[in-house]
């Protein structure tokens, strides 16, 4: 009997629908793992494979300096877009005023812009010779310009939180929008006044939103190129610029790949990080994870 | 003695309304409301509201939906900022006090409790904002649960509660703080029929035990309404229609659209008033007499209605005083009462009776009359309402 049941089951089919999956897989493995393979490989040595260069490149100090401003610039700035996009999002969610709808709409326009446009803007104002500059110098008689913040680690800091904010705001304002105006009223004639409502009602409802914005921030920092090679910054060299500078200027391929591999075990940890905070605040019922 | 009064603006009615009900608690719990208006644009969704609730009072304001009543209650709360006129709790004019300086509590339809919070920490919310000591709040947070029935899900979420519960809670949050003022925003609009009952009951038992809370409560359901509250306001567009005791009002509507909005009255089409004494007067219903209360004073020879509710007739075996006839259109039992409506003089009329063994069937003529001091007389009004 169990041998005429084995013998009636249908033979295990290879399912067409499987297929689907080969053609992103290949595209994924030619233009993805196959080039991360090669980084991998190649920071090993060119000759017999050894961890040695590994050893030298993380003991230098460059890349000791590097990585250190790399945390310090990514973690401030995503601090930063926190602080400023929590506040803005209050504004324009609570706040009654002419123009809050097209102020929410114009932080998709800000997302959508290239990380340059707002690294040029900072020069052109808060530049050597940029507007503020320039008319303080003209004003107050000076000779040299009074604002110099923009070509050190805090001009950079400031241009990600720039550019940056708009990621948070953008998940904020979305739960802000479902936050039930009935629990602030409730709140509000309990007593609460407006600061201790936010911290007690719209902070705890908007924690899920902060965790993963400034998570998605903290990776796009910590791998941010553009802004820090736009501003030049004197002494301000991150793990991407280092990589870039050993790569293209010294041709030192070795010691960039290393710094490269480095940096996507920085990056993949700060993801798994993200996907975690994500899953924990319900991500995984939403379908996010 | 201090009164409530409302000038109904119809023009079959010269004089106001006057309710009158002996405070019972502190001046401090007063509601007033002063010729509070409310415009958003160019529309108005209050027009002149003039309202006292009296300490200690459970005033309902119904009405259908957009008549201004929730509109009335948020000005109260703060969360609605008149164009004019003055709201009073107590003797502070607090038109323009921000919502957390106006000691009230509130509770509205979906609960509004704080999902993060356990429902201890809910009830204490309120306490906290007004900078209890701690050992107050140990105390009052557990007297507050009692009252309501939740003292085991003190460390339970709202999402692991019922909506009857968390309603519950929602009334502890509300009167932990001791408000001088509790309101109530269709409260019980999101329960289903037999746990509103239940939450009616506690309801009434709650303002049993705090006699000196004055309550201001919106619904739209005139059971809940007649149940709890002292005084009923019937609004529409914005303007308070009727006001009055609660049974007054429903037997003794002041016009047509306090006698259909509260309770289902007949009103029939009848002419020549003929007052008898100060109480009751003579009416022609075609070519049928009927007596019934003058309780609106109705100038002799005007034209009006007779408000009969449909558990006030009764069939009549003979010609009785008050009695009519006419043809069945409909018999439907539900249980524990006949619901029939029949044609008399082409006016379609219904009638609720106890469960018959044999009811009248469709086309059948039946004779019922009413009692006539229960039956009274109100103007027809030249816009219906």
């Amino acid at each position: 009997m169990a041998e005429a049941a084995i013998a009636a089951a249908p033979a295990p089919r290879l399912r067409v629908d499987s297929l689907w999956i080969a053609p992103p897989l290949l595209i994924l493995a030619v233009l993805f793992f196959y080039p991360l393979g090669l980084i991998v490989r190649a920071s090993f040595g060119e000759d017999a494979p050894s961890l040695a260069t590994f050893e030298q490149v993380l003991m230098s100090s460059r890349f000791l300096d590097g990585l250190y401003h790399t945390i310090v610039i990514a973690v401030s700035a995503t601090a930063g877009c926190l602080v400023l996009g929590f506040i803005l999002s209050l504004i324009i969610a609570f706040v009654p005023f002419p123009g809050a709808k097209m102020a929410g709409r114009l932080i998709d326009t800000v997302i959508a812009l290239p990380t340059f446009l707002v690294t040029l803007a900072f020069t052109f104002i808060y530049g050597s010779a940029g507007l503020l500059n320039e008319t303080l110098m003209h004003v107050f008689s000076l000779d040299l310009p009074p604002i110099d913040f923009l070509y050190s680690q805090w001009g950079v800091i400031l241009a990600e939180m720039t550019v940056y904010t708009p990621f948070i705001m953008r998940p904020l304002l979305a739960t802000f929008s479902t936050i039930d105006q009935a629990q602030i009223e409730v709140a509000s004639s309990l007593g609460a006044r407006p600061l201790r409502i936010v911290r007690q009602i719209i902070l705890p409802a908007s924690l899920p939103a902060l965790v993963a914005g400034g998570s998605l921030c903290l990776l796009l920092t910590v791998n941010e190129f553009g802004i820090v090679l736009f501003i030049g910054a004197k002494d301000v060299i991150t793990l991407p610029l280092l990589i870039y500078s050993k790569a293209i200027q010294e041709f030192d391929y070795t010691t960039a790949c290393v710094i490269a591999v480095v940096n996507v075990v920085l990056s993949l940890g700060l993801y798994s990080l993200y996907r975690l905070a994500i899953a924990h605040f319900g991500g995984r019922r939403a379908g996010l994870v | 003695m201090s009164q409530v009064t409302v000038m109904e603006r119809t023009p079959h009615i010269a004089k106001p309304f006057v309710a009158s009900a002996a405070p019972a608690a502190s001046d401090g719990s007063r509601i007033g409301f002063e010729n509070v208006s409310v415009t958003y644009g160019a529309l108005t969704v209050l027009h002149s509201f003039t309202l006292t609730v009296n300490p200690g009072e459970i005033v309902a304001l119904i009405g259908p939906s957009g008549s201004g009543k929730t509109t009335a209650l948020r000005a109260v709360a703060g969360f609605v900022r008149p164009s004019g006129g003055r709201i009073l709790i107590g003797d502070r004019d607090v038109t323009h006090l921000a919502p957390y300086d106006r000691k009230i509590g509130m509770v509205v339809q979906n609960y509004a409790l704080f999902p993060h919070m356990r429902v201890e920490e809910n009830v204490a919310f309120g306490l906290r904002a007004h900078g209890a000591a701690e050992d107050v709040i140990k105390k009052r947070v557990p007297e507050c649960l009692a009252m309501v029935g939740m003292s085991t899900y003190a460390k339970r979420y709202p999402r692991e509660l019922s909506g009857g519960q968390q309603q519950r809670v929602a009334i502890a949050r509300a009167l932990a703080p001791k408000p001088q003022v509790l309101l109530l925003d269709e409260p019980l609009s999101a329960l289903d029929a037999q746990i509103r009952r239940s939450m009616l009951d506690e309801l009434a038992k709650l303002h049993r035990d705090l006699p000196n809370l004055t309550v201001l409560y919106v619904t739209h359901d005139q059971s809940e309404a007649l149940t709890l509250a002292n005084h009923i306001g019937i609004m529409r567009d914005g303007k308070l229609k009727a006001f009055g005791g609660s049974q007054s009002l429903f037997r003794h509507p002041p016009n047509r659209f306090a006698a259909e909005f509260l309770g289902r009255a007949n009103l029939l089409p009848v002419t020549d008033v003929q007052p008898l004494d100060e109480q009751m007067a003579k009416v022609r219903f075609g070519d049928v007499t009927l007596s019934a209360r003058n309780h609106h004073g109705l100038a002799r020879g005007s034209d009006c209605l007779v408000c009969v509710r449909p558990h006030d007739f009764r069939f009549s075996r003979a010609s009785e005083p008050n009695s009519i006839s006419g043809t069945v259109l409909s018999v439907q039992w539900q249980g524990d009462v006949h619901n029939i409506t029949f044609d008399a003089g082409g006016e379609t009329v219904r009638m609720t009776s106890a469960p018959m063994a044999n009811p009248p069937r469709i086309g059948e003529i039946i004779a019922v009359h009413f009692d006539a001091a229960e039956v009274t007389l109100v103007p027809e009004d030249a816009s219906h309402g």
